[in-house]
């Protein structure tokens, strides 16, 4: 089966004002295949809504793509012109930023704002475009169709305004939906709901999706496989099960730890001190010598200083990227 | 113990007028009812309209309420003369959530740290720049950060500053009103820790108001449940995650995600 | 939405009011009458003085004599002219005819110049065209009116490609209707030019931030990536919520017949503002109220377009500013 999406050896930097080149993404490599939904987890800095960003090549003006590909459908969009690019924008493939009371227009109708990315992709009459907005609203508002189409964003609230978003992105049948943290400014009924609504997607549209969060805990149950991110590398992917049951790689690790584990049975860990990770993730991260998460690692060794750990396969479908578990 | 904070069927309503002069009203608490005893953590959990912020503010002197009695260290705050609130007021101190934003980008981040405390206008100005450097040490920021713009700083290391900045007036009741739902988890678990050792050493009260009911659960001694302006459940906070007693409760506990946690080790137990 | 309406006419009309009883105040209690100059000509005995004045009912107490301008302003006349020995409405009618096939044309012309001139540089922000343009109505700005018009009117005598001042040849009316037009259209290039140039920085420069803010937007960076053309993204996602825009249009509007003053003087244009001049001059008192009337209608009328225009642009106005 052919992969929707394959990103190689990407590398993605950021120009300062002083004009030197600070490196955000460096050598990001997964394949995605239809139907497939990918969690990529990453803290602030770790590159994740870059990497979204990059797919689609809406870099702001001083991000650079250096080296790499982005295969979509086979094809290299970091190569492609921008009529085609525009047209695989919300066409084949779909972006649903943070913040929807951000991302929608404040003074037009959702509905509208549906049928806008329709128009922008086909060119079909009126007619057709208005029916098929319809169609999509009811898909994903089944009660107050129509007073949702007309309503105007800060007439709905936070979890409708995802929906709408929603809306736009699926409005085209694209083959790929990334989410950049898409519940996180939604209390944990409406995220529930809000994943509801991709699953549901992903079983009737047959959609990929690329889930950018930093909360593992979204993941569990929704996520075929998971992505983690740190300072633009991928230190560990693996099948969801796996890696947020047993990660391998000590940030993974160290990741999980740091979130209380409410309901488990032991109730003497409440009110502890969650295990920490020390130190902070910097921008010189990535700019160091050999493994960029040695300074903050529980698990260090001598060598992890000199050497940048190699991506070391646990199984046939989990890798790490640790010198640990070097041979 | 004593009671630190008694809120006695507090009710708000809003009333506007909108664009065309129409007047509408809204009812954000319907008869609150709860106490607080000093050194412990209340965290208010509910869903975003449950008028969680609401209280925040009532409680905080930043609103008045429509009715209702709110009792802090003996004093009623509704009914308190301005001279009183305002030797109060200092002793409330609210952290909200991070926006980027909302700190003045014109000035250092010790110019915002001692800003109470210029305006409080008790302190000279090397003791207000002692008490400045070590406020920054109590919640875990290094000195050289003073002098740089806040724009510079990460959201863990902005909302130090914010609870730092609350610390400058000896609070003896924080309010934490969604302050760590916009960061990273392993950030949060930091700020969760200085929070716990905040009180231990300086037997603070905490009011920990948010959506998160992990973070909760894992902070309060007592989760109270909001709902349409009213405490739906209330009780230690084991008892309400594991016999949640109201429906509203259940689905909320069922709508948090969880990890899938392998057996604790051992060292843990 | 009827309520808010109905509330702002009546203030905007007690505001009409309000300046009518300062206007008359003013022009009353300043000293001297129309009169007075001919007191300076011997032929004239000071009886006939006095019976002109009482002829007028300039020796009527303030109150009576505004209420029965009231009244004329009732029937349309609006007062009487001493100089003109007419009533004052059909003149202020004429010469603001005059003055707002100057001014609309320019309000139009320099929208649609500052329009597409703004949102480009908004797109370029900080580059080469952006800063050059940033440059030019920086200069413009700074080149006062006056020095503007006196400088088109050089440029007029020299070439000799258009008239130097007045609205029409005089040998008007003899020409033929195209002819008429092209007469027109030649004695309004210097002084629309002018309004335009001096208007165009100020706007260029509103339309630029306003856009720039826009263009930062996250909504836009969104609707970009759905695949949005370039040209829908900019005339019907960033402009339309360019808010101060449409409140700046308002305000152009209300500015159409107070603004061209200094450049009908100076380009002989029979608009408004020579007339009222001279009427102050000469102590035309009902011409003066007039005018000033008139100028406060469009004024009043211009920011209640504003405030509409937002109010029907933006919906998020438009709605109750409920909490939660």
């Amino acid at each position: 089966m052919a992969s929707v999406l394959e990103i190689q050896n990407l590398h993605v930097s950021y120009r300062s004002r002083e004009g030197d080149s600070r490196p955000v993404l460096s050598g990001v490599n997964f394949t995605l295949m239809p139907g497939e939904i990918l969690g990529v987890l990453g803290e602030s800095g770790s590159g994740k809504s870059t990497l979204a960003a990059s797919v689609l090549r809406l870099l702001p003006p001083n991000g650079l793509i250096g080296k790499g590909t982005v295969l979509f459908e086979g094809k290299d969009l970091l190569q492609a012109e921008s009529e085609e690019l525009r047209q695989i924008r919300g066409g084949r493939i779909a972006l649903i930023y943070q913040e929807p009371s951000l991302a929608l227009h404040p003074t037009i109708r959702v509905g509208e704002q549906v049928r806008q990315v329709l128009a922008a992709h086909q060119s079909s009459p009126k007619k057709d475009l208005n029916e098929r907005t319809r169609e999509v609203f009811t898909q994903l508002f089944p009660q107050e169709t129509d007073r949702i189409r007309r309503s105007y964003p800060h007439q709905l609230s936070g979890g409708q305004r995802q929906r709408a978003l929603i809306a736009q992105a699926i409005a085209c049948h694209p083959a790929l939906v990334i989410a950049d943290e898409p519940t996180a400014a939604l209390d944990p009924t409406t995220q529930m709901e809000i994943l509801g609504v991709f699953r549901t997607l992903r079983e009737t549209l047959g959609l990929a999706m690329i889930f950018i969060t930093h909360n593992p805990a979204l993941l569990s149950g929704f996520a075929d496989r998971v992505l983690v991110l740190y300072a633009g590398q991928i230190v560990e992917l693996g099948p969801s099960e796996t890696v947020l049951r047993s990660p391998q790689h000590p940030y993974t690790k160290a990741l999980f730890e740091s979130i209380p584990a409410i309901f488990e049975e032991n109730e003497k860990i409440r009110k502890k001190r969650l295990p920490v990770i020390a130190g902070s993730s910097s921008s010189q991260s990535l700019l160091r010598q050999g493994c960029s998460f040695e300074p903050r690692c529980a698990d260090r060794m001598d060598i992890c200083r000199k050497r940048e750990p190699p991506l070391v396969k646990l199984s046939q479908t989990h890798i790490v990227s640790c010198l640990k578990y070097e041979e | 113990m004593e009671l630190l904070l008694k809120v006695e069927n507090l009710v708000k309503r809003y009333a506007r007028r909108n664009f065309a002069g129409a007047r509408q009203e809204f009812l954000a608490l319907d008869g609150v009812s709860f106490a607080v005893s000093a050194g412990t953590t209340l965290a208010i959990v509910g869903e975003s309209g449950s008028g969680k912020s609401t209280l925040a503010s009532c409680i905080a002197c930043l609103e008045t309420p429509t009715s209702g009695n709110l009792w802090f260290e003996g004093t009623n705050l509704v009914q308190a003369a301005e001279r009183e609130l305002r030797k109060i007021r200092p002793r409330i101190q609210l952290i909200f959530p991070d926006p980027a934003s909302s700190l003045s980008a014109r000035w250092p981040v010790f110019g915002i740290l001692v800003e109470p405390l210029v305006l409080q206008g008790k302190l000279n100005r090397n003791e207000m720049k002692k008490r400045g450097f070590s406020l920054l040490e109590r919640v875990g920021l290094s000195p050289d950060i003073a002098w740089r713009p806040p724009s510079e700083l990460s959201g863990g290391q902005r909302q130090r500053l914010a609870i730092a900045r609350a610390l400058a007036l000896d609070p003896v009741l924080l309010i934490l009103d969604e302050a760590l739902s916009a960061l990273d988890c392993s950030v949060q678990a930091q700020i969760a820790n200085l929070l716990l050792e905040l009180q231990s050493s300086l037997t603070m009260t905490l009011l920990f108001i948010t959506h998160d009911l992990t973070m909760a659960a894992h902070l309060a001694d007592e989760i109270a449940v909001m709902s349409h302006g009213r405490i739906i459940e209330h009780g230690p906070s084991a008892e309400v995650l594991r016999n949640p007693r109201q429906e509203a409760t259940r689905q909320l506990l069922a709508a948090v995600p969880r990890l899938p946690r392998a057996p604790l080790p051992a060292a843990q137990q | 939405m009827m309520r808010y309406l109905l509330r702002r006419l009546a203030h905007a009309f007690l505001l009409v009011i309000g300046v009518s009883i300062l206007a008359f105040l003013f022009t009353t209690l300043a000293p001297g009458n129309y009169f007075d100059e001919m007191r300076l000509n011997p032929q004239i005995a000071p009886e006939t003085l006095v019976a002109l004045r009482t002829q007028y009912q300039l020796n009527r107490p303030l109150p009576v004599r505004y209420a029965s301008w009231v009244n004329s302003v009732l029937h349309g006349e609006m007062g009487f002219s001493f100089a003109y020995n007419t009533s004052v409405a059909p003149l202020l009618l004429l010469r603001a005819k005059n003055t707002l096939i100057l001014t609309v044309t320019a309000t139009l012309l320099a929208w649609a110049i500052a329009l597409p001139l703004g949102v480009w540089s908004a797109e370029r922000l900080g580059q080469f065209p952006d800063r050059l343009i940033s440059w030019s109505t920086a200069a413009l700005l700074v080149v006062p009116d006056l020095a503007l018009a006196l400088g088109l009117l050089v440029l007029a005598l020299r070439t000799g490609w258009f008239p130097t001042g007045g609205m029409a040849s005089v040998d008007f009316e003899s020409l033929s209707s195209l002819n008429k037009i092209r007469d027109l259209a030649l004695h309004m290039a210097l002084p629309v030019a002018t309004l335009v140039l001096s208007a165009l920085p100020l706007l260029v420069r509103h339309v630029r931030a306003a856009v720039a803010d826009v263009l930062d937007a996250p909504f836009l960076l969104a609707a970009e990536g759905h695949g949005i053309p370039r040209r829908t993204l900019l005339f019907r996602y960033a402009l339309p919520a360019a808010n101060p825009l449409v409140s700046l249009f308002g305000f152009s509007i209300g500015a159409l017949l107070s603004g061209s003053l200094l450049v009908e003087v100076v380009m002989s244009w029979p608009g408004l503002g020579p007339f009222l001049l001279e009427a102050i001059l000469a102590r035309d008192i009902y011409v003066v109220i007039g005018g000033v009337l008139f100028s406060t209608i469009f004024l009043v009328a211009g920011n209640f377009l504003a405030d509409m225009l937002l109010y029907w642009v933006d919906p998020r106005i438009r709605s109750a500013s409920t909490p939660g």
